[in-house]
């Protein structure tokens, strides 16, 4: 094994949560030593693909207020976010928008100078802050570029990390580097977990195939909590065959969603909202649409829905759904100026992740995590679009923070890491995975897995589906695909694949134990067979710790400060 | 509304025409790739893959089937599969493209040639390595300079954004949708010849900052390019442009650059209109 590398700050994972991190940490102490190790190249992580807005209050002067955000956030959440989490996204938002627009980014303006913002699913007034519909992207490059201003903040490109080391405290992580191949130990007295969703455990996904919860699996093997797991997000518009994104801007610039009669369909389930209800209502109505014979079918074979934009012109789309055009041509074969657009709900967020309080904190001292990898229960069981890059920022910017506060006042502690920990992860890896046999082809358990997500744990649930998913997981888990094929040492991209597999089989079935013991409809979980939601039973959250035989279930209370449930109508 | 059912039925009867007689229809492809791992000294081979193929599918998909059904050790770097994280950069039949963006449909022939992108020293198969590429990008200061770049949280009250208008984010805006593939840098000819040079996508990048208002560093920049393996190096191949997956124009960007140093500049916001893309 190589000598341990050392730094103050290790912040796993480089998407938006993670190079914001980076900055506030770095720009807290110049003197403080911040590296951000990711499993791709860091600018190119998966929140790249966010594309319609990120929420805030800018304009209380024409009719916003952050009450009305708060709000708009806690009833989206059906009553399951922490509201004292909810108000402090609200309340630092303002101030991140006008970083980013400082620092470079290239936010759509109005014709007086200023930011512009657009309407989106589930809020009261039009505060989705955008950048053309390719916010994500313009934000990370933004961070990325804002990053090199600061020579304490050190890249790894395409490092693996495999585990968390800790004892009563957090003490850092192994990982591999993905160009040569070697196993290596990183030492830090602070860390963040920002690895972002795992919605590849789902074959029909918006996600970049990056992501897999190799972050939250390592937290989980390490004794933390993952929390609310059952509540998965299903985006309204996925395109097909791919699952790739149509933004929710396309709506919120006054698209349609129609069904085989011409009909917008959304009249009879928000008429309030129409299609700009919260994403959870919107799927769950397509989907009855498709049950009553009102769909589409997709040359495909799926069954799907009609999303039009032709009326709202070619200068309009051109300017600002120019990306999602692109898209549609391209990966579609639709020019949307044009026709509409086939779409269905296609996985999309996890509204679940590691277990943290509102400053981020895990439950192991030094050890904080954010963004989508983070459940500070922001979202509760359901997230409202554009919400998701502003908690990225917001909780980056305090996680690196405390991080680094933690870390100057650790700087003069000695620790040590545990030789055993680190020789039992070698062992995992090398001799459970990398020198396995068995004649499964791993690529095919997890086609079976994913599948098996898609068609028992998707927009509607139920009893019977749930346990014969959760049966097959077991199942799958148990065969012979722990090997891998490749014996190279330099990018093996087989080795990370399978160890990508394993902790999607472990978190898959943390997502139906969850979905399961949950025995109601809230947000974006629907039982067919508890379609109402039951606040005496389940106004909490849930938790699940790792253990060999499967996941040990727990509740935690939800945080209420002045807003009392009732019942969640658009 | 039956007639916007009316011109869908219309739309998708005469778009499954048209594909017809546009795309290239195959029920397989030979996918030829490029193997080797460098660090173990081996030489390069191709191996060759039957590929099934639908309509839809990309050279991405055809290369991840190969890897998952047939040969597991198949070295290459992905993921986002839209064109938006910049990591498939590859040469698909010569020519440097991102193989999540080339439908297997658009190319002639039966046999696709994949190989690592030029100019980038070759790691293993189709992945090579990009730290010169981002040392270049990094040179050039691609941030913001300006003495309130950074704001203070405990004034969180007090705050405003840097005025733009429309018009002055047209400025930059289409430099600003690269997403450092590479493939720019893998087509230039002067990069071949000079890896000091720093590259169409640096330059790009310095002028993206140039062109900002809220950039206050504008002569440190041009002075920053124009240097023995600077900007006059570029004779104008415009390959750059042409690969270039995303719109972007870095050869607009180096010769609007060189107008600046030279002490003239046209219509900027006239010439940097991105492409419209849909008629290219």
């Amino acid at each position: 094994m190589a000598d341990a590398i050392s730094h103050d700050v290790l912040i796993i994972g480089s998407g938006l949560a993670g190079l914001r991190a980076a900055i506030s940490a770095a720009a807290a102490d110049r003197s403080l030593s911040v590296a951000v190790l990711s499993k791709v190249q860091v600018m190119r992580s998966h929140s790249v693909s966010a594309e319609g807005g990120t929420a805030a209050v800018l304009y209380e002067e024409e009719g916003d207020n952050p009450e009305s955000h708060i709000y708009d956030t806690i009833k989206g959440s059906d009553f399951l976010g922490d509201q004292d989490v909810a108000e402090r996204l609200v309340k630092n938002m303002p101030f991140e928008i006008y970083q980013m627009d400082h620092w470079g980014m290239p936010w759509s303006r109005r014709k007086d100078g200023r930011i512009a913002q657009r309407k989106f699913g589930g809020y009261s007034f039009p505060r989705a802050t955008f950048a053309q519909d390719k916010v994500g992207f313009y934000l990370m490059q933004t961070l990325y570029d804002t990053c090199l201003k600061y020579d304490n903040i050190h890249f790894y490109n395409e490092w693996f990390c495999t585990s968390i080391l800790r004892d009563s405290a957090f003490r850092g992580v192994t990982a591999i580097e993905m160009k040569t191949g070697d196993f290596t130990v990183f030492k830090a007295p602070a860390g963040i977990i920002c690895t972002g969703g795992a919605g590849r455990i789902f074959s029909f996904s918006t996600y970049a195939f990056s992501s897999t919860p190799d972050g939250l699996d390592m937290a989980f093997r390490a004794g933390l909590a993952l929390k609310d797991m059952e509540f998965v997000q299903f985006h309204p518009t996925g395109i097909m065959p791919s699952g790739i994104l149509i933004t929710e801007g396309a709506r919120g610039e006054g698209g349609y969603l129609i069904n085989n009669k011409g009909e917008r369909f959304m009249s009879k389930y928000a008429p309030g909202k129409m299609e700009l209800a919260p994403r959870d209502v919107v799927s769950r109505s397509m989907i009855k649409e498709i049950q009553e014979g009102r769909g589409f079918k997709h040359e495909t074979g799926f069954d799907c829905m009609k999303l039009d934009l032709t009326h709202l012109g070619a200068e309009r789309i051109k300017e600002v759904l120019a990306g999602i055009r692109e898209i549609g041509i391209k990966f579609s074969g639709v020019d949307i100026i044009d026709e509409p657009i086939e779409v269905r709900p296609v996985c999309h967020y996890m509204m679940g992740g590691i277990h943290a309080n509102v400053d981020g904190a895990t439950e192991l001292p030094g050890l904080w995590t954010a963004g989508e990898a983070a459940c500070n229960s922001t979202h509760g069981a359901n997230r409202l679009g554009a919400n998701s890059t502003s908690e990225c920022i917001v909780w980056g910017r305090i996680t690196g923070e405390l991080a680094a506060e933690h870390a100057v006042a650790e700087k003069t502690r000695s620790s040590s890491i545990s030789q055993e920990q680190v020789a039992a992860e070698e062992k995992r890896i090398y001799d459970g995975i990398f020198r396995g046999a068995g004649s499964v082809n791993p690529y095919d358990v997890r086609k079976e897995m994913t599948d098996t997500m898609d068609a028992k744990a998707y927009v509607f649930r139920n009893e019977e589906g749930l346990s014969s998913a959760l049966k097959k997981v077991r199942e799958l888990k148990a065969q012979m695909w722990k090997h891998v094929d490749d014996k190279a040492k330099e990018y093996n991209t087989n080795f990370t694949n399978v160890m990508e597999i394993d902790s999607m089989l472990r978190t898959a079935e943390v997502v139906l134990v969850g979905a399961l013991n949950r025995k109601e409809s809230r947000g974006a979980h629907a039982r067919t067979d508890y379609p109402v939601r039951d606040d005496a039973n389940f106004l909490r959250h849930t938790l699940a710790y790792h253990t060999p035989e499967g996941p040990r279930m727990d509740w935690h209370p939800v945080v209420f400060t002045r807003y009392a449930p009732v019942e969640r109508k658009y | 509304m039956t007639e916007t059912i009316e011109k869908i039925e219309h739309l998708d009867k005469k778009r499954a025409k048209e594909h017809k007689e546009k795309e290239i229809l195959r029920s397989s492809v030979t996918l030829k790739v490029l193997r080797a791992n460098r660090a173990a000294g081996e030489p390069a081979r191709y191996d060759t893959y039957e590929v099934p193929v639908q309509r839809s599918t990309t050279v991405l998909d055809a290369l991840l089937w190969a890897k998952q059904s047939k040969d597991h050790s198949i070295g290459i770097r992905y993921s986002c599969r839209m064109a938006s994280c910049g990591s498939c950069g590859m040469k698909i039949n010569g020519i440097p493209r991102l193989a999540c963006y080339t439908k297997v449909s658009e190319l002639e022939g039966s046999t696709i040639t994949c190989e690592p992108l030029a100019n980038f020293p070759h790691l293993r198969d189709l992945v090579t390595d990009f730290s010169q590429f981002f040392a270049h990008h990094k040179d050039m200061k691609p941030y913001v300079q300006n003495k309130a770049a950074d704001l203070d949280p405990s004034q969180i009250t007090k705050l405003s954004e840097f005025l733009q208008t429309p018009e002055d984010v047209d400025k930059f805006l289409q430099f600003s949708y690269c997403i450092k593939c590479g493939l720019c840098y893998s087509a230039c000819p002067t990069v071949a010849m000079d890896t000091r040079f720093p590259g169409p996508q640096a330059l790009g990048q310095a002028y993206r900052y140039f062109a900002d208002t809220r950039d206050g560093a504008s002569k440190d920049r041009l002075d920053m390019v124009d240097e023995k393996h600077g900007i006059f190096r570029c004779h104008f191949a415009g390959s750059c442009s042409t690969v270039c997956p995303k719109g972007v124009d870095p050869a607009l960007g180096i010769q609007l650059l060189r107008g600046h140093l030279l002490g003239f500049s046209k219509s900027e916001k006239k010439a940097a209109e991105l492409k419209d893309r849909s008629k290219a």
